[in-house]
């Protein structure tokens, strides 16, 4: 059994707007073990980009608080450090990769100068060695000439060269958590996949464990070890990839899992999950998903099912299960 | 089979080369143009062949050499008192342009701080330091210079904060909305990912990408600057006589500018070339300081 990471209990990521408060995140719980991959699933407005950027704690402030939980990582609590002690976290410990590598980059420095501020950052290295950090982080991403690259300015380059670029800022601190936001989305099919195969490489290498939030099943078969699929700002199912995708128990994870083509389908109107995922100012009671389910009952309407481990490792929010 | 020429290629580099070398001639000629300025500005004992302020009634009104009664002994002509018109540009220079590079400091500085801070850091800070800008911008400047100069006197110092006291709102207002866009991008949220304290990101991050638009208004203030000295001359707040700035030569030749236009032609053209040389070269920097442009 591996060693546990990253703990969330319960976690309350909401935002405080003029029209009410936004339930993003409602209380959510999960662990990411090390040197795994804990892939989040969803439709986009789940509230899956909201629990990357609460553990970094990085929500934008006044109007994004986190109001209740925990995140523990390697025994600390996260939500208790103050914002200096956090703030060494960032980049070193935790980092993240968002979803545009076309504007994640700063456009007047080089690759080099962006790369070398996270490690002058965090390490305090003098200039030789800054260098040879940078370098490192760009073979790491199998970045091909580092010497050539650091040179170059964002612009120099294609769009998968800058998510690469991006992924050895992110790798250059030697994190021990990395939160992937849709890091494939921007890219066309045949980078994705090298991207996919790339990150599983790095993650042979470095052992850090990654927590991969997409909406993509096909990437979650490829890439993670663990799911969670998201719905609303809760969690519905948690299992592992193999299991999720033989035997899902939910009724939304299966609907999901239906409206992706297979090879070999027969012909004919792709599934689709009717109407539309409920307005997080404005929560139905029950079940979230019970307006949308095609299996609900009477009970889904009036309460929330509670979390319930149904084999080692499955938890599934559902009325149906048992 | 003969091939379809899609591209003349030898155009094509020879228009590239045309345009590297107009590149460098907007670079020359405003550089040199603004050097022969400072130097004249530096070196004014010297090259001035009368002191600025020697006055000699029997040559009054002098016309340049060129025309009629002119002579050689006035290059430019003299004014109504008969100073030597050149000598009085020379002198000019020293005072128009360090009050304009004083003043640009000075506001480009405050300007640029309250402008990120108050874009980066927004919430309440961001409107408290907007209101401040909105009074400043509010105010009359010519009233306020007025009653500087009412309290403390005329004289250098006086011109330069009467411009700066009002000068950085307009800054601070520009800078405020690149700030804001700025603190927005996604490089900004890589530089919070990465660990980054706001303030290395508004010195880091931000800053380098504003300085655009920042080199823009302050190529395009070094004549605003210049005129504003000019009209607070003209009202007795501003250099006082006999020291020469352009801007009080000018309105000094106002009164016969039918008779002796000279007297406020040759500041004018002065004010007027390095106002030119000015924007020229901003933009010269602004492709330069581009790294998208860098390459063409």
């Amino acid at each position: 059994m591996s060693k546990v990471l990253l703990q969330v209990e319960d976690l309350r990521s909401f935002f405080f707007t003029r029209k009410g408060v936004v339930k993003a995140v409602d209380g959510i719980s999960f662990h990411v073990n090390e040197g795994e991959t804990f892939g989040i699933v969803g439709e986009s407005g789940c509230g899956k980009t909201v629990t990357g950027l609460s553990i970094l704690r990085l929500l934008p402030e006044p109007a994004g608080q986190i109001v209740g939980g925990k995140i523990i990582l390697d025994g600390t609590n996260l939500l208790e450090l103050d914002k200096k002690e956090m703030r060494t976290y960032r980049g070193r410990v935790i980092s993240m990769i968002l979803q545009d590598p076309m504007t994640s980059l700063n456009p007047v420095f080089t690759i080099g100068n962006q790369i070398a501020e996270t490690v002058r950052l965090h390490q305090g290295l003098r200039d030789e060695k800054v260098d040879e950090e940078v370098i490192s982080a760009l073979r790491l991403l199998d970045i091909p000439s580092p010497e050539v690259i650091m040179g170059n300015y964002p612009f120099q380059l294609s769009g998968g060269m800058r998510q690469r670029v991006v992924g050895a800022i992110a790798m250059s601190c030697h994190p021990r958590l990395l939160i992937a936001d849709e890091p494939t989305t921007a890219l066309d099919a045949t980078i994705q996949a090298q991207y996919i195969a790339l990150f599983k490489d790095v993650q042979k290498k470095t052992n850090v464990s990654i927590i991969f939030i997409t909406h993509d099943f096909g990437v979650v078969a490829n890439m993670c070890h663990r799911v969670a699929v998201m719905y609303a700002g809760k969690i519905l199912e948690t299992a592992t990839t193999r299991e999720i995708f033989k035997e899902p128990k939910h009724p939304y994870t299966s609907a999901l899992m239906e409206s992706v083509p297979h090879l070999g389908q027969k012909s004919g109107r792709l599934y689709s999950i009717k109407g539309q995922p409920p307005s997080l100012r404005d929560l139905p009671p029950g079940c979230r998903f019970f307006p949308r389910c095609p299996v609900a009952e009477d009970i889904c309407r009036q309460e929330e099912p509670s979390e319930i481990e149904i084999s080692e490792g499955h938890f599934v929010s559902c009325w149906r299960v048992k | 089979m003969a091939t379809t020429k899609i591209v003349d290629w030898d155009k094509l580099e020879g228009r590239a080369r045309s345009r590297r070398i107009f590149f460098q001639w907007t670079f020359i000629v405003p550089v040199a143009v603004l050097l022969i300025v400072v130097i004249m500005a530096i070196f004014a004992p010297l090259l001035a062949p009368y002191p600025y302020d020697q006055i000699n009634m029997t040559d009054r009104f002098m016309p340049p050499f060129f025309m009629e009664e002119g002579s050689t002994s006035h290059i430019l002509g003299t004014d109504n008192m008969g100073r030597d018109i050149m000598s009085r540009a020379i002198y000019g220079a020293q005072i128009s342009l360090s009050v304009a590079a004083m003043v640009i400091a000075i506001t480009a500085s405050i300007g640029t701080a309250l402008g990120i801070v108050s874009g980066y850091v927004g919430g309440r800070t961001d409107a408290f330091l907007m209101r401040v800008t909105d009074i400043s911008l509010a105010f009359p400047a010519i009233l306020i210079a007025l009653l500087l100069a009412a309290s403390i006197g005329p004289g250098y110092w006086t011109v330069v904060i009467a411009i700066s006291i009002l000068g950085w709102a307009p800054y601070a207002r520009l800078i405020r909305g690149e700030a804001l866009k700025l603190r927005e991008a996604d490089f900004v949220a890589q530089a919070r990912i990465i660990g980054a304290s706001p303030i290395r990101i508004m010195l880091k991050h931000i800053f380098p990408n504003i300085m655009n638009p920042l080199i823009i208004m302050v190529t395009l203030s070094v004549g605003m600057v210049i005129l504003t000295e000019a009209i607070l001359s003209y009202l007795g707040a501003g250099i006082p006589p006999p020291a020469a700035s352009w801007g009080n030569m000018v309105n000094d030749g106002r009164t016969y500018i039918d008779t002796a236009w000279w007297i406020s032609f040759f500041p004018g053209i002065a004010i007027g070339l390095v106002v030119l040389a000015g924007n020229f070269l901003g933009d010269w920097l602004r492709d330069k300081l581009d790294p998208r442009l860098r390459q063409i």
